[in-house]
This record gives structure tokens, C-alpha cells and sequence, in this order.
């Protein structure tokens, strides 16, 4: 493709994206449907303005799924994986298992062979990651019952892709069908005995799974002592690009690699600066993917055989709706989460056409056969967001029970922090410490890598990141998260950060350090209303400690450091007021003697103490001896 | 009608069953004020000052908490030995107190049958609170009997379910003036049914 034309298809597919999408919001249809209803205007059935060949829209199409797919890993930690195993391994299990029994069998009852049967069933039993996530979050119900729910027999799918993608070389041998010669050219295993290939692909597997966990951490450790930022969305980028170029080569799906990679990261203290560095791309590319799909639905088949592809696509929206409704009654959901549900997941997904192709690759199906189930697949897609809207705006409405999404107790998908630490230094990392012997989760995260490297080495959850940066907050949960504790090196990021949070999460309460008088005012000027200087207890602690020395009574001296740190506090706060008048050095002055005033008060007889209840002298004058006894 | 201020003090508030039913039952209102020490003054540098102020703006003061070895969590203690100041509450001058009302509310892991002479603690829980009793005597304070939930080791949630009202109805009654008629000399404070309830009511 040349630069020109490169351009103009970015002209075109942007220029889609910005009007259709605002237009498809105005109308209350959300974004996802705008993108697909972009992609079919300009498609190749539509004006005709992108992909006049299918399979280059495709191409298109993959790298958004590949990107996300790398972001879903990323947030999919093992451990989350683990607590979510119930309902993935029970719900996602019977939906994939039931629905591809369905779609086997009714393909079997047309005549088609058993082993083509399994890969159409197989196939259809998926949904579509993106579209339903994306439209669940658009409308707020990601974390009702159904959202979770959705989410799990999604996430369920995702994971059986690799199974799926790994059987159909295996049903080539049992179906009895050649390889496609036009394909074998197409990629280097296709040439290999079908046991090699199965071989290669769980090499493949490995090998990305090798490189998550050996080669990444340690390069990008190396890539974050220069501190520059582009480098890493650089490195981020190569990355999701080289695997996807690795797995193609092999003939996997580029996505299953990434989502891979992403797992595999997931628990690496880059992940949040590595979704946050993909983030936009992958919002661009998903955009990118939506258009495709609607670009990709072939209306020339569908006019072809209008009555055909409709049937096969109501019928597969239909049997994929009717099992979920069972599964929803089985799993007791209620009505309306049951038809949220329902209603979400009945759509086939983008894993279809990989599926598909890598079918008919394989000599499992033949091209016949795989023109119309595409066909079907997209439309259905393009149906699942319309699904949704028609349960939003006229099933919803008319049920009594509602779930309102708010009032659910925190789910484990996204294990959510409540506090963010920013700063990981001695200070950060012993209130991050004190927070998690307290059963309080937090995100940390620093900017010295090898910091970073060690904590982790010491079992702490750390994460590398600037926290000046809105994007990677965001990432980190700064969104759901309550508070958070700012503990960096110097009061100018402090403040950055301080800005960054008060703009863009003005929700987050914010616990700050402060080194010294001048950046407490400071801190105290900027808004921030939970600022410890840092000197203070531990000079408190130590004078503490020096009374003691000197013969002080402990209780005493423990008392006289508490009185010290209130009062000094308190000095702090009110001398930020007037930290500009001119006669501050005054007001501090008298401060400092009134807090000494006070302290001396308690050592000395008769001073001016108010706990005189521990002060003998006043009963002795009066009673000549004290009350009790 | 007088103004109540709950004095309470119990330092392992997160894992009292009872405490939390109760406290969190509480109304808002202008005339009762809930002043929880542990969570005010959990480094026990109790705000003489600030104490004696609020002390002088209620006519009745509850001491709610659990009973631990037979006396006030150590708190409350502090509290008594720092707020209750000769000249101020007590001793020639000391009459800021006079007249105001002193109520015990206490919880206790022994069963009534425990408390009483021929029970394994063989006093009653008023006989142990006499150093109250006589705290409030010495700074001319009006005591009454304390108000008791026994057994907490045992209760259900059904229990709690039954005791959360008559606790509201103990603070109502006081809240109305009740203690001006209240029988002084009873070991547990005696909260006569509220008239004008319809029989059958619970009360």
C-alpha cells in the first residue's frame, strides 16, 4: 500500500468513526453499533470507499482483536482467573459444551460429516469479546449478575479458543479432507505431518509464554532506567507486534498469542504501564475492528440468498439465546438478569472468522460451507449491540425486579484496590505494608525500575509506573479506588500528582508526605487536607525516647511527644494560611512557644495543665488527702 | 425532657455483636449526643476542656459499655480521672455536675443468674459499679440503676432483634424526663411499658 493510499483509508476510517459515532450516541444506540453501521456504509456494499477486496478489511479487523485481546490478558491475572473459576469453569463450561452440541448436531442432521459438524458447532458456540464487553461498559452493567456472568462464559471461551485452534488440524486427519492446496503456501506448518503442527503450535505457546516470563521483565527493567517514556510505547508496541507477527508466522491467530502475552504479564509489575501505553492504540484499533465487522458483512451473499443467511442467523441467535436462558434459570439469575444474560452473549463472535478460516485452511470445511456461516456470524454480531438496546429500552422496562448495578458488593473480576500508593520508598512501602497487614488491598506504583524489581523479589505487588500521568492512573483503578497515598521523592512530582488526581479523579481522598514546613504549606495551599510531615513522628519519637533516657517516666514522655505532634500539626495548618503575610516568622515564633508553654506545663508542678485530676496538689490543699481510699 | 449524652467507650467496638446493633440504632437528634471516646481519643489524650463543655450541656450522662472485670474499659477510666477535676466537678467549687444524672448502660458476658449472691461473680453488677455510684454521689450527680444486657456470649441475632428496641425505648424514656420518676432503688434500672401502646405491642 502506498502512503497515499494509506492515508486515504485513514481518512476514510477515522472520518467514519467521528461522525457515525457521535450521531449513533445522539440516537442512544452507543458507540459499538455507530462503528459497525460506519463500517457498513463504507464497506464494499455500502459506498464502497474501503476493502474493496474482503480480505483486506480483515486484515484490519485482526490487528484491533489482537490488541485488545493483549489488554484483556493484562487484566486477567492468574489469581483473578482462579477466584472466577466457578462460574468460567461452570457457566462458560456448559455454554460452550451445550451450544456446540446444538450446532453439531443440527449440522449433522443436514449432512454435513461429523468432524466439519464440530468445527461449525464449535465455532458458533462463541461470542464476540469485544462487542459485548464494550457495550456492557458502555451501559454500566459489567458488574450486575449477568455482567459477571457474561463476563465469565466470555472469558470461558476465550480460553477454549486455544483447544479449539489446536483440534482443527486434528479433525483435518479424522474428517478424511485434504489439505487445500491453494493454502498451503500461505503459511510454512501447513507442509508438516498434522502430529508436527500440533507440535509447533504448543511450541509456539511456549515459547510466547518464555518470553513474558524471561525476556520482557529484564529488558524492560533496562528500558525504564532511561526514563524515557516514548521508548516504552515503543517496546509495548513491538511487543503485541512481533508476537503477532511470531504467531502468524506459524499459522496461529496472532490474537490467541497476545492474549497470551497479556496473561502472562499480567502479574508483572509493567502491566499497567504496558495497558496503558496500549490503551489508545487498542481504542483506535477496536474502532478500527467495529468498522470491519460492519464493512465485512457480505450483503452481495446475503442478497444472493437472502432467506438462507437470515434464517441461519436468527437461528443461531435463537438456539445460543435459548440455551443462555436455561443456563441463566439453572444458575438462578433473576428475570431481568437472566435476560440481560441472555441477551448479551447470543451473538457469534470475532474468533468465528479465525476459526473459520483456519478451518477451511485446514481442509476441515470447505469454502462453501464457511461463505455463509461468515456471513451469518458477522450479521449476528452486528446484532448483538441491537439485541441489547431492544432489552434496555423495551424488556427492561416492563419487569418489576431490577438490579441496580450500583448497589452490588464489590465483584472479583476487577479485584479493586481502595488505595493507590504512589511512591514506593521506604515510606510508601511501609504504609503499603501496614495497609496489607490490615487486610486492606493496595496498587503500588513506582518509577525506579530496579526498586520495583526488588520489592517484587520481597513478594510486594509493585507496579512500574509514573503516577503523574492521568492514563496510567486510570489503569491502575484509579477510577474505583478510594484514596490515595501520595509517598514520591520530591514535592514537585507530589504536586504533579496532586494536580493530576484533583483534575481527573476528584473523588480520591489524597494522603500526602510532605518533607518539610514549605511543601506542607504547600500541599495544605493546593487543597490537599491530609498532608504528615514526615520528620515529625520519628523526631517525636526520638525526643520521646531521649526524655526517657534522661529519667523521664515513659507515660509521660509518651504523652508529651502525642502533644507535640497534634500541636504541630495543628501550627502546620493554620501557619498555611498565612504562609504569604508578613508576619508569619512572628505567628510561627509564637506557635512554637505555645506548644512548649503547654509541654512544660505537664513536667512542671502548678503549671497551667488542664489534667490536674492526676495532680495531687489542689486535693491536698482541700482534703488533706485524696478522694479514694 | 432532657438532653442525653452517651459516654461510650468500648475498645473492641469492630468486634461487639451488641454494641453495633445498638449504637448503630441510634436516632439523630438535637437533644442526644453520641460521643464515642475510642474513636475521639484513641492515643487517650482526652480533651479535658472540650469534655467539661460538653458534659455542661447535657442533663444526663450515660456510661454505655461492656463490663471487663467487673469495672469501665480503661478509657472510660481515663476519662473519669482527667474530665471529673477537683474544683470542677468535686471538692469546694467543684458543682458543675450537680444534679445532672449518671446511668450506667453495660453489657455482660455472664448470665443474670451469675450476677447475684449465690451466682459464681456473687454480686450483683450494681454493687460492682459502687465506685460509680459513689463518683456520681461525690460530685452531686443523680444515679440510677444500670441498665444491663446479660449473656452476650449467647445471643442470637434474634436476641439482639428484641433488645435493640427496648434500648431505643430506654433512651426515649430518658430522653422525655423519665428518670424524674424513675425507681432508684432497684439493682437494673426499671423502664416502665410506654403508655398509650396498644396492647400486644412489644414494647
Amino acid at each position: 500500500m502506498t502512503t497515499d493510499a494509506f492515508l486515504a483509508q485513514s481518512v476514510v476510517y477515522l472520518g467514519a468513526a467521528v461522525v457515525a459515532v457521535p450521531v449513533a450516541r445522539r440516537l442512544g444506540l452507543g458507540s459499538v453499533l455507530g462503528y459497525l453501521l460506519a463500517g457498513m456504509v463504507i464497506g464494499p456494499f455500502g459506498l464502497g470507499l474501503v476493502g474493496a477486496e474482503g480480505e483486506d478489511v480483515m486484515h484490519f479487523a485482526e490487528f484491533g482483536v489482537v490488541m485488545m485481546l493483549f489488554v484483556i490478558g493484562l487484566e486477567l491475572q492468574p489469581s483473578v482467573l482462579w477466584r472466577l473459576r466457578g462460574p468460567i469453569l461452570g457457566l462458560g463450561g456448559l455454554q460452550v459444551g451445550l451450544t456446540t452440541a446444538a450446532f453439531t448436531g443440527a449440522a449433522l442432521a443436514l449432512g454435513v460429516p461429523f468432524a466439519a459438524a464440530l468445527a461449525i458447532g464449535m465455532t458458533l458456540a462463541l461470542s464476540s469479546t469485544a462487542i459485548v464487553l464494550q457495550t456492557l461498559q458502555e451501559k454500566g452493567l459489567v458488574r450486575t449478575t449477568a455482567g459477571q456472568s457474561a463476563f465469565s462464559v466470555l472469558l470461558f471461551q476465550d480460553i477454549a479458543v486455544i483447544p479449539m485452534l489446536a483440534l482443527m488440524p486434528l479433525l483435518a486427519v479424522s474428517g478424511g479432507h485434504s489439505g487445500e492446496a491453494g493454502h498451503a503456501s500461505s503459511t510454512w506448518i501447513s507442509g508438516l505431518a498434522p502430529g508436527v503442527q500440533v507440535l509447533v503450535v504448543l511450541g509456539a505457546v511456549a515459547s510466547v509464554v518464555a518470553l513474558g516470563r524471561l525476556v520482557v521483565r529484564p529488558a524492560f527493567r533496562a528500558l525504564g532506567r532511561t526514563g524515557l517514556r516514548e521508548i516504552f510505547t515503543a517496546a509495548a508496541l513491538l511487543l503485541v507486534i512481533g508476537i503477532a507477527l511470531l504467531m502468524t508466522r506459524v499459522g496461529l491467530s496472532p490474537a490467541l498469542g497476545t492474549f497470551l502475552a497479556g496473561v502472562v504479564l499480567a502479574d508483572s509489575e509493567y502491566r499497567h504501564e504496558l495497558e496503558s501505553d496500549i490503551d489508545p492504540f487498542k481504542g483506535l484499533l477496536l474502532a478500527i475492528f467495529f468498522i470491519a465487522v460492519g464493512a465485512s458483512v457480505d450483503f452481495g451473499l446475503v442478497a444472493a440468498d437472502p432467506s438462507g443467511i437470515i434464517l441461519l442467523t436468527v437461528g443461531i441467535v435463537a438456539v445460543k439465546g435459548l440455551i443462555l436462558g436455561i443456563l441463566a434459570r439453572g444458575f438462578r439469575m433473576g428475570l431481568d438478569q437472566g435476560l440481560l444474560f441472555a441477551f448479551a452473549l447470543p451473538g457469534a463472535g470475532e474468533f468465528g472468522f479465525v476459526l473459520f478460516s483456519f478451518a477451511e485452511q485446514e481442509g476441515v470445511l470447505s469454502s462453501g460451507q464457511t461463505a455463509p456461516l461468515v456471513a451469518a456470524v458477522a450479521l449476528s454480531m452486528a446484532l448483538t449491540p441491537l439485541l441489547l438496546l431492544l432489552n434496555d429500552r423495551v424488556l427492561r422496562p416492563r419487569l418489576g425486579t431490577r438490579e441496580v448495578a450500583d448497589e452490588r458488593e464489590a465483584d472479583p473480576i476487577d479485584e479493586q484496590a481502595p488505595v493507590l500508593i504512589a511512591g514506593f520508598g521506604g515510606f510508601g512501602s511501609t504504609v503499603g505494608r501496614f495497609l496489607k497487614a490490615n487486610d486492606v488491598a493496595t496498587t503500588v506504583l513506582d518509577v525506579d525500575s530496579d526498586r520495583v524489581e526488588m520489592l517484587r523479589q520481597l513478594g510486594l505487588k509493585v507496579y512500574y509506573g509514573d503516577a503523574t500521568r492521568h492514563d496510567l492512573l486510570h489503569v491502575a483503578g484509579a477510577a474505583q479506588a478510594r484514596m490515595i497515598v501520595l509517598a514520591l521523592d520530591t514535592p514537585e512530582k507530589t504536586l504533579a500528582v496532586v494536580r493530576t488526581v484533583q483534575k481527573h479523579f476528584p473523588h480520591l481522598t489524597i494522603f500526602a508526605r510532605a518533607f518539610d514546613w514549605p511543601d506542607a504549606h504547600d500541599l495544605v495551599e493546593a487543597g490537599v487536607d491530609h498532608v504528615y510531615r514526615a520528620p515529625l513522628d520519628s523526631a517525636a519519637r526520638m525526643g520521646r525516647d531521649a526524655l526517657r533516657m534522661l529519667g523521664f517516666r515513659a507515660y509521660q514522655a509518651q504523652r508529651s511527644s502525642s502533644i507535640l505532634i497534634r500541636h504541630d500539626d495543628e501550627a502546620m495548618r493554620d501557619l498555611s494560611e498565612m504562609r504569604h503575610d508578613e508576619d508569619y516568622l512572628g505567628e510561627a515564633r509564637s506557635r512554637i512557644e505555645a506548644v512548649e508553654k503547654i509541654l512544660l506545663a505537664e513536667v512542671r508542678d502548678g503549671g497551667a495543665t488542664r489534667d490536674l485530676g492526676w495532680d495531687p496538689d489542689s486535693l491536698r490543699e482541700d482534703f488533706g488527702s485524696a478522694p479514694s481510699e | 425532657m432532657a438532653r442525653v449524652l452517651l459516654l461510650f467507650a468500648h475498645p473492641a467496638f469492630q468486634k461487639s455483636r451488641i454494641h453495633r446493633s445498638l449504637v448503630s440504632s441510634i436516632p439523630e437528634r438535637d437533644d442526644l449526643t453520641l460521643h464515642d471516646l475510642y474513636e475521639e481519643y484513641p492515643d487517650f489524650l482526652v480533651d479535658v476542656e472540650r469534655e467539661q463543655e460538653l458534659l455542661t450541656h447535657h442533663d444526663v450522662v450515660v456510661f454505655q459499655h461492656p463490663l471487663y472485670w467487673y469495672s469501665v474499659p480503661p478509657l472510660l477510666k481515663q476519662w473519669m480521672d482527667l474530665v471529673l477535676e477537683h474544683g470542677w466537678a468535686y471538692g469546694s467549687g467543684g458543682s458543675a455536675l450537680h444534679g445532672k444524672w449518671l446511668v450506667p448502660v453495660v453489657s455482660a458476658g455472664g448470665t443474670e443468674a451469675a450476677y447475684c449472691t449465690v451466682g459464681r461473680n456473687r454480686r450483683t453488677i450494681r454493687q460492682f459499679l459502687a465506685p460509680i455510684e459513689q463518683t456520681a454521689f461525690l460530685c452531686g450527680m443523680r444515679f440510677a440503676p444500670p441498665w444491663i444486657v446479660y449473656g452476650t456470649h449467647r445471643l442470637g441475632p434474634e436476641d439482639i432483634q428484641e433488645i435493640v428496641p427496648r434500648y431505643l425505648g430506654l433512651l426515649d424514656w430518658m430522653l422525655d424526663g423519665g428518670l424524674e420518676h424513675a425507681a432508684l432503688d432497684h439493682e437494673t434500672l426499671v423502664v416502665p411499658e410506654r403508655t398509650g401502646s396498644t396492647p400486644g405491642e412489644v414494647p
